[in-house]
């Protein structure tokens, strides 16, 4: 059974650029380059495999500045059929409530949908909040945390193996749904050549709060009930010791320390 | 500073790129392991497929990409700068699948390109054999004709992806007395009846590339699978040869390029004499020389490979050039890459013993270099006229 | 879309009930609560004398309210339950449904839950169906008496930076903690407390999971990293894979589990779940040690917020050092079982 997938995507700064200012707290964004959020790779594989085996489309969605676009098309010469970035400047400054208002928006925008994919977590905002969160909008049941996924009676119905705090939970749900999935789920495909030169022909749709009918009240700052009100950068460095010595000497000190820790 | 630009387009680009990605993603992680196992790279060779890399040499209208022997070239320096067994392995199919793209018929475009292209059906192409390396014309294997048949006997030696590939492209004679003239070339598929493998051999680099003989034992294969005309087997295996060699110059670039990075970036960090290797003038001018050297070959390789393309009919002694020089430097860049790292450079844990191991090859297939020195000469010989600068 | 919820939110409306009280979300580790909300319960005792406000517990399950006293000893004024057949597999669906609609009828002003698995799989939902603002994995908490304002610490990027979250104008304030960052306080048989037994409303229990099978598999190693307070990490330099026999002894002297680099898990020295970093599992303990761990950027990544990294390594100029608390240098085959050796000392005054 031909499946329509959707994909949450997001652009983040490459983490092998990001360097932190530390008086400012902030991260210096310049010569940084934006990467697609690493596990979102795994969502991406995640839907193009179902894709693969059942049919379907698979359309990558996601919120962000206009040259998020790049992102999208990179999912293309991975394989994916439709972008649509959804992008205004009211956007900015939305946290998890409000993000999950405007692509919940904006996925209704793409008419039928049958399973919704997630990256666990993003590497910048690092919530894993908006997944959940999403599929609350939708009005979806939500499975996070998938590590093994099943398609039973083609495409009617999905079992899951999810992790739990205390070991595991087969669960079974039928379609529509959204499920968050953690980095090591799969291993996710490279661009293919056909790909990448599709996808530097190929039009991504951009939705602006006027064409997702957004209320202005539930997105961006305003919609956000939270407020970041300081940063500071974490200083790894404060107690750096190098314990010195012969082999014993070095593990009697490190224990000394740990005990002083109450680790011991 | 400066690179030299060869002014690549936005399509160009992208094939390094993405060759260049798969190169470090897939390739180098596992280079060691699959010299060490002698393990055929089944995965890799499932990722370039996905990639579409084998279709990059055969046209759109067969699923391919379209693109030229200047293409190859970059594709196949980029797999080279991770491993060149992997890329052998890869390349070898494009010389199993020039003879059909080349002097196929409609019909036997249709059936196998678009599988080639796709990665389906995997291709080798068999010329050399225990009596004739490079006295091809010397070759002993037969194909007689027995009504709607082929019946073919012999065998061919150090078949690279002999037993592994699913289509054969290989050469017979077919009238003895005729010599040169005398042999025709064939379309022989996995599981024809008469049709085997030898053992795998074992080879001193080049090890994850399965190297096997194929063995024809009253092997029959149906009348239309005989490829062009008969009689045109040598010219066929010529020009596909001429075709391939530049190729061969981008593995030694590539592979150069590997063992060079590895050399710098060891001379950088080790220290002797209080001070990293680097800062002395003997390491700079070996490096010196080997970044030239590098530099030299690739805008031969890049040079001859878009004449190709841009249509040059003759290209026999370019095309040897463009493989001769390229791999003697790679010999030597390898071997040096090993002298810089020392007694480091001489243990597995470094893969430029690897490399230098690998690297002897590229001056003895598709023609050694004594023989490509041959054709570069014999075309001096033969020329006309004598070309002013 | 469902909006059920926000047109309750009290402050815009200027509704007269004030949102009042702290709620602790609790979880179960088998019949026990788990250490999460206990310690939970114990920051909350803080924050609630703070604001002068009532702590409850909220329990939900079926057949759990045996869990009811031992939340009460901890700290809780009140444990409201709500016991259901539906509710005896954990969905997300669910127990979202039913936390939030509890908190609309009794309007607690916090709710706080563990950063768990299953905190994090559920309490969006409820966050999103109350349209309220929620915070992550938070690693401190306080109180802005004033205006009741909760502040909430968190890590981001990794942990290379921090930051503190308010959420000024809407109720209830919610936040995930991750474990280990509060201390539990010893219980007290005698404290009294309010246990408050809630049927829940049927559309608080709609859910469309099927929870075919729960296996509690204490090989499920990768949780154990996730909650994890002591990891014992397995790099490059532990050589030799009988090593790792001593890896693993390590991790159990200090009540531990154990994880791996890459190049170990490549090696096949540990399964593919074990690995720690970018790519693999995000770990965060009270205390991280690194046996031969170069400091890879990919494995840095998933480690930076461990409390203290403890760095064995032969080569002193090895990466992980810039960021350890404590750096050892020298080969893991000698180091390692001169730890355990004096570590067994340690627990058991002699040699064994």
């Amino acid at each position: 059974m031909p499946l329509n997938i959707v994909v949450c995507i997001k652009q983040v700064p490459d983490a092998r650029t990001v360097r932190f200012d530390a008086e400012k707290g902030t991260i210096i964004r310049e010569g940084v380059d934006a990467v697609i959020n690493p596990v979102d790779l795994n969502a991406l594989e995640a839907g193009l495999s179902l894709k693969d085996a059942l049919g379907g489309e698979v359309t990558a969605i996601s919120m962000g500045p206009p040259q998020a676009v790049e992102a999208l098309r990179e999912t293309i010469a991975m394989g994916v059929d439709k972008g649509v970035l959804l992008s205004d400047r009211s956007f900015a400054g939305s946290d998890t409530l409000a993000t999950t208002y405007i692509l919940a928006k904006g996925i209704e925008m793409l008419g039928r949908f049958d399973v919704v994919i997630c990256g666990k977590q993003s590497m910048d905002g690092d919530t894993a909040q908006v997944g959940p969160g999403l599929a609350v909008r939708l009005g979806l049941p939500s499975v996070a945390y998938v590590k093994e996924i099943t398609v039973l009676n083609d495409g009617g119905l999905f079992r899951f193996r999810r992790e739990t705090d205390s070991g595991y939970d087969v669960v079974e749900v039928e379609p529509p749904f959204l499920v968050t999935v953690p980095p090591l789920l799969n291993t996710p495909r490279l661009p293919s050549l056909k790909g990448k030169m599709r996808a530097k022909k190929a039009d991504i749709t951009i939705y602006n709060a006027n064409d997702i009918k957004a209320d202005l009240k539930k997105i961006g700052f305003e919609g956000s009930p939270t407020r970041v009100v300081s940063t500071a950068v974490h200083a790894f460095n404060a107690r750096k010791e190098m314990l010195s010595g012969t082999v014993e000497e070095q593990v009697r000190a490190l224990i000394g320390r740990l005990k002083e820790a109450g680790l011991l | 500073m400066a690179h030299v630009d060869y002014l690549l387009t936005e399509e160009q680009q992208m094939i390094v790129d993405l060759a260049l990605r798969i190169s470090k993603e897939k390739i180098i992680p596992v280079r060691a392991e699959l010299d060490e196992k002698e393990e055929f790279p089944w995965d890799i060779m499932k990722e370039l497929a996905k990639a579409d890399l084998f279709g990059l040499y055969i046209p759109e209208e067969y699923g391919g990409l379209g693109k030229g022997c200047f293409e190859m070239c970059l594709a196949l320096e980029a797999l080279a700068y991770g491993c060149i067994a992997v890329t052998t392995t890869y390349a070898a199919s494009a010389l199993g699948g020039y003879p059909i793209l080349l002097y196929g018929s409609e019909e036997q475009k249709r059936l196998y390109l678009p599988d080639i292209a796709s990665g389906r059906r995997f291709t080798a192409f068999g010329l050399t054999e225990a009596n004739a390396g490079s006295d091809a014309a010397a070759i002993q294997t037969t194909a007689v004709e027995d009504g709607d048949s082929w019946v073919i006997n012999g065998a061919k030696q150090w078949i690279t992806s002999g037993g592994e590939a699913d289509v054969y492209t290989i050469v017979a004679l077919t009238d003895r007395n005729k010599g040169a003239r005398g042999a025709t070339a064939f379309i022989v598929e996995k599981g024809d009846p008469g049709f085997g493998f030898g053992k795998k051999e074992r080879k001193m680099g080049l090890r994850a590339s399965s190297t096997r003989e194929l063995i024809f034992n009253d092997c029959r294969i149906p009348k239309e699978r005989i490829l062009g005309r008969r009689g045109q087997g040598f010219i066929i295996a010529m020009k596909t040869l001429d075709l391939a060699r530049p190729g061969i110059g981008a593995i030694g670039v590539g592979l150069a390029h590997a063992a060079f990075n590895e050399a710098t970036r060891y001379a950088k960090e080790r220290i002797q004499f209080g001070q990293p290797i680097i800062s002395f003038q003997i390491i700079q001018h070996m490096l010196a020389d080997m970044a030239t050297q590098i530099e030299a070959s690739r805008a031969l390789v890049y040079a001859v490979a878009r004449t190709i393309d841009a249509g040059a009919k003759d290209f026999a002694k370019v095309s040897a050039m463009a493989k001769l020089f390229p791999t003697d430097a790679a010999m030597k860049i390898t071997t040096d890459a090993v002298q810089i790292l020392g007694g480091y450079g001489y243990m597995k844990d470094y893969p430029v013993e690897k490399m230098m191991r690998d690297a002897k090859v590229l001056q003895i297939y598709e023609g050694t270099n004594q023989i490509l020195r041959n054709i570069i000469g014999q075309a001096i010989n033969k020329e006309q006229i004598i070309k002013d600068c | 879309m469902s909006d059920n919820a926000g047109k309750e939110q009290g402050l815009q409306a200027g509704t007269p009930v004030p949102w009042r009280g702290i709620w602790v979300a609790a979880e179960r580790t088998g019949e026990r609560a788990a250490d999460v909300t206990l310690e939970l319960l114990a920051k909350a005792r803080v924050l609630g004398d703070k604001l002068g406000a009532p702590l409850a517990a909220v329990l939900i399950g079926y057949h759990v309210d045996g869990l009811a006293g031992e939340l009460i000893g901890h700290g809780a004024d009140q444990v409201l339950v709500v016991d259901h057949p539906e509710l005896a597999s954990f969905t997300e669906e669910a127990y979202g449904g039913v936390l939030a609609g509890l908190a609309l009828k009794y309007r607690p002003e916090i709710i706080l839950a563990g950063a768990t698995l299953m905190g994090r799989a559920y309490i969006p939902r409820a966050a999103t169906i109350l349209e309220t603002g929620l915070t992550a994995d938070c690693m401190d908490l306080d109180i802005d008496p004033k205006d009741r304002v909760l502040l909430q610490t968190r890590p981001a990027w990794g942990g290379n930076l921090f930051a503190t979250i308010v959420c000024p104008l809407r109720r209830p304030q919610m936040a995930t903690v991750r474990p280990h960052v509060f201390k539990k306080v010893l219980p007290d048989p005698a404290r009294q407390g309010e246990i408050v037994s809630i049927s829940p409303e049927a559309e608080w229990l709609e859910h469309r999971l099927r929870v075919v099978e729960s296996v509690k598999d204490d090989a499920g190693d990768e949780c154990r990293l996730y909650g994890a307070k002591v990891i014992v990490v397995a790099g490059r330099g532990v050589e030799h894979e009988k090593d790792m026999a001593l890896v693993k002894e390590l991790a159990g002297l200090l009540g531990g589990a154990v994880g791996g680099t890459r190049p170990i898990v490549d090696q096949g020295w540990l399964p593919e779940r074990l690995q720690i970093g970018q790519s693999g599992v995000t770990v965060s303990p009270r205390l991280y040690i690194g046996l031969g761990v170069s400091g890879a950027v990919q494995h840095v990544a998933g480690i930076k917020d461990s409390e203290i990294i403890v760095a064995v390594n032969k080569d002193p100029d090895a990466p992980i050092f810039d960021l350890s608390t404590y750096g050892l240098v020298g080969n893991v085959g000698l180091i390692l079982p001169e730890l355990i050796r004096q570590i067994r000392l340690e627990k058991t005054g002699r040699v064994v």
